[in-house]
């Protein structure tokens, strides 16, 4: 009693100590309910299997026809291939007064699609489908001129949700909803018929 | 007459009341709760959102005996419920038709709230619990949606997944840890399907219990906007009060049977009610290569998904869609106007709630629409419009020139 005596109140009790404990108490109580909380919180997270179902696509290009698109599905998205004449990639350059991000500066792609194409060859192109805006899938509208779209539209896609344009290389027009071009995936060639969505194979050979 | 000697009555009444506390309550509650005498229509709808709720929890407990959640399964569970189950029909029809009601209600239920000054002192804790239940069911409507594996529902689950993509640094990961896959799949349903049945309906259930209490505590509001507690008679009884039941019991009894006859009607004659109910693209199955067009949200969020859609930029549209459903929390603490009712308000406050009526209700339309041309530059009008009646109250409702308040509540037609 002699020490704890010192700081006690009337009752007996010594106050600081008290609230010292209290807290003390109660921060290390919420410290065990934030780590208890953790599985379940990372139970959300990606599943093992869901990981290994997000596994590289192989697709077949050689029977892709000129102005033709293809859609695949890698990692649950739908994936646009579409080739390209050399004519319409030529044209991409004109449109770029009209872009948000004509550069892909903002945007999402591989270093290898960094350019005015977006695509590692430039005929065959490859976009993740959902548009940037919220996911929806930007439909085709691929004749320049196009009745719902306009005499100046060049040929491109437009989202039916809330109504965002992008180009032939998936680029976003000024006044859409979405702020940035239509994502691309990592993809390599393995030869020249095939395309493998979800990997960039040696990333020096594509920077090259 | 209420006795306080219901604990000490012989027989099974005592013996019963000295445990639980049942003739207490129901004196505290019903007998000796004294309700303002001069509500109107516009009190239904708090005891009619009460008994939506209710129903949905019946009907949403059957249907869960039946569904089968699963990317593969649910559709065709649905289907199932709704071609072989015996009154499979009606259930579901019940619940998808009770989703709609309830917003219904709710809306109109909140709309009183602005006519008559009931989110103001002292009720600002019974508004804010009333919001957080409007959140609760937003949330539980979305979820309950996306359910049936529609092509809407999986599409509606997409769109609004993503808006949380639009959220700096974090949101590409947080999208990713909601979906639990690289997009909307098998493992969004499953959780959707948890927190929509067990999840949500039990916080649901916590809110109601405590805007209740708040109601309690407060009393009620009234058209007049008269605290009836301040002018009470010689036995302390508000002046202007009447017991709740059964002056109110019996009322709102009358309320419920008109409200089940048109929800009736809508159920056995126009439950998809031209697809404003349920839309005909749900009535396909999810398929992750093919956007709906047009695509909508239900009715009840089309208002929100308009402003969201009338900004041409993504994270701007999304940051406005969430301000024009926050903007609801602040209203007891913009209002500064020194009356509650619109009967003794200004010019001022009534032009602006007119002005904000018809905002909602065009943007409430505005959202079922394409979102082209003239479409788009209308959004952007109303969703001004929807903003400045928020925004601007803070200065019109103090300029407002308001009449003199009445001492007694008074009756109109």
């Amino acid at each position: 009693m002699t020490d704890a005596g010192t700081k006690a109140d009337a009752q007996g009790v010594d106050q600081d100590r008290r609230k010292f404990l209290t807290v003390a108490t109660s921060a290390t109580a919420a410290v065990g309910a934030a780590f208890a909380a953790s599985p379940f919180v990372a139970s959300w997270s990606l599943s093992e299997r869901a990981k290994a179902l997000g596994a590289p696509v192989s697709v077949d290009l050689s029977k892709l026809e000129m102005g033709q698109m293809i859609t695949v599905v890698w990692r649950k998205q739908p994936i646009y291939i579409f080739k390209r004449s050399p004519a319409i990639v030529a044209g991409l350059v004109t449109n770029d007064p009209r872009l948000k991000d004509p550069k892909s500066a903002e945007s999402d792609q591989p270093i290898y699609a960094t350019n005015e194409s977006r695509s590692r060859r430039d005929d065959i192109a490859v976009l993740i489908a959902t548009c940037t805006h919220l996911g929806c899938l930007p439909k085709q509208h691929f004749d320049p001129g196009d009745a719902e779209l306009g005499a100046d539209w060049p040929g491109g896609f437009r989202c039916p949700c809330h109504g965002s344009r992008f180009d032939m290389a998936g680029r976003v027009f000024e006044g859409s909803p979405a702020s940035v071009n239509l994502r691309v995936p990592p993809y390599s060639y393995p030869d020249q018929t095939t395309l493998l969505i979800g990997q960039d194979e040696a990333a020096a050979q594509g920077a090259a | 007459m209420a006795s306080n000697d219901a604990e000490f009555q012989p027989g099974f009444r005592g013996w019963l009341n000295k445990r639980l506390p049942v003739d207490k309550f129901v004196r505290e509650q019903l007998l000796e709760y004294y309700a303002p005498k001069n509500f109107n229509i516009w009190y239904f709808f708090g005891s009619l959102a009460l008994l939506v709720l209710v129903m949905q929890l019946l009907s949403g407990i059957f249907l869960t005996m039946f569904y089968k959640v699963g990317d593969t399964t649910s559709f065709d569970s649905v289907e199932f419920i709704r071609r072989e189950v015996s009154y499979g029909w009606l259930i579901q029809y019940l619940h998808s038709v009770g989703a709609s009601a309830f917003f219904v209600v709710v809306y109109l239920h909140m709309y009183r709230a602005l006519l008559y000054g009931s989110y103001k002192a002292p009720r600002e804790l019974l508004w804010l619990f009333g919001m957080f239940i409007y959140l609760a069911l937003m949330a539980e409507a979305f979820m309950g949606y996306v359910l049936p594996w529609g092509n809407m529902s999986y599409w509606a689950a997409t769109v609004i997944i993503n808006l949380f993509s639009t959220i700096p640094v974090i949101g590409p990961g947080l999208v990713e840890w909601i979906r639990g896959d690289y997009g909307v799949a098998d493992a969004t349903l499953n959780r959707f399907f948890s927190l929509h049945v067990v999840a949500i309906p039990l916080i649901l259930l916590l809110l109601v219990a405590l805007h209740l209490v708040a109601l309690r505590q407060t009393g009620s509001n009234n058209p007049d906007g008269i605290e009836i507690k301040e002018r009470r008679g010689s036995d302390g009884k508000p002046l202007d009060g009447i017991p709740f039941h059964p002056y109110y019991t019996v009322k709102d009894i009358v309320g419920v049977g008109f409200f089940l006859t048109l929800f009736a009607v809508v159920v056995f004659f126009v439950p998809t009610l031209g697809g404003l109910f349920m839309e005909d693209a749900n009535f396909e199955p999810a398929n992750p290569l093919s956007t709906p067009e047009p695509i909508a949200p239900s009715w009840y969020f089309t208002p929100y998904y308009a402003i969201l859609r009338a900004v041409p930029n993504q994270r701007l549209g999304a940051l406005l869609l969430l301000l024009a459903v926050l903007a609801f929390f602040f209203l007891p603490w913009l209002d500064r106007s020194p009356v509650k009712s619109v009967r003794y308000r200004g010019w001022w406050f009534r032009i602006f709630l007119a002005e904000f009526t018809v905002c909602f209700l065009g943007l409430m339309y505005l959202g079922l629409k394409p979102p082209t041309g003239g479409y788009v530059i209308a959004a952007r009008v109303f969703s001004i419009g929807y903003f400045a009646f928020f925004v601007l109250m803070y200065w019109y409702s103090r300029w407002d020139k308001v009449k003199a308040v009445p001492e007694r509540v008074t009756y109109h037609a």
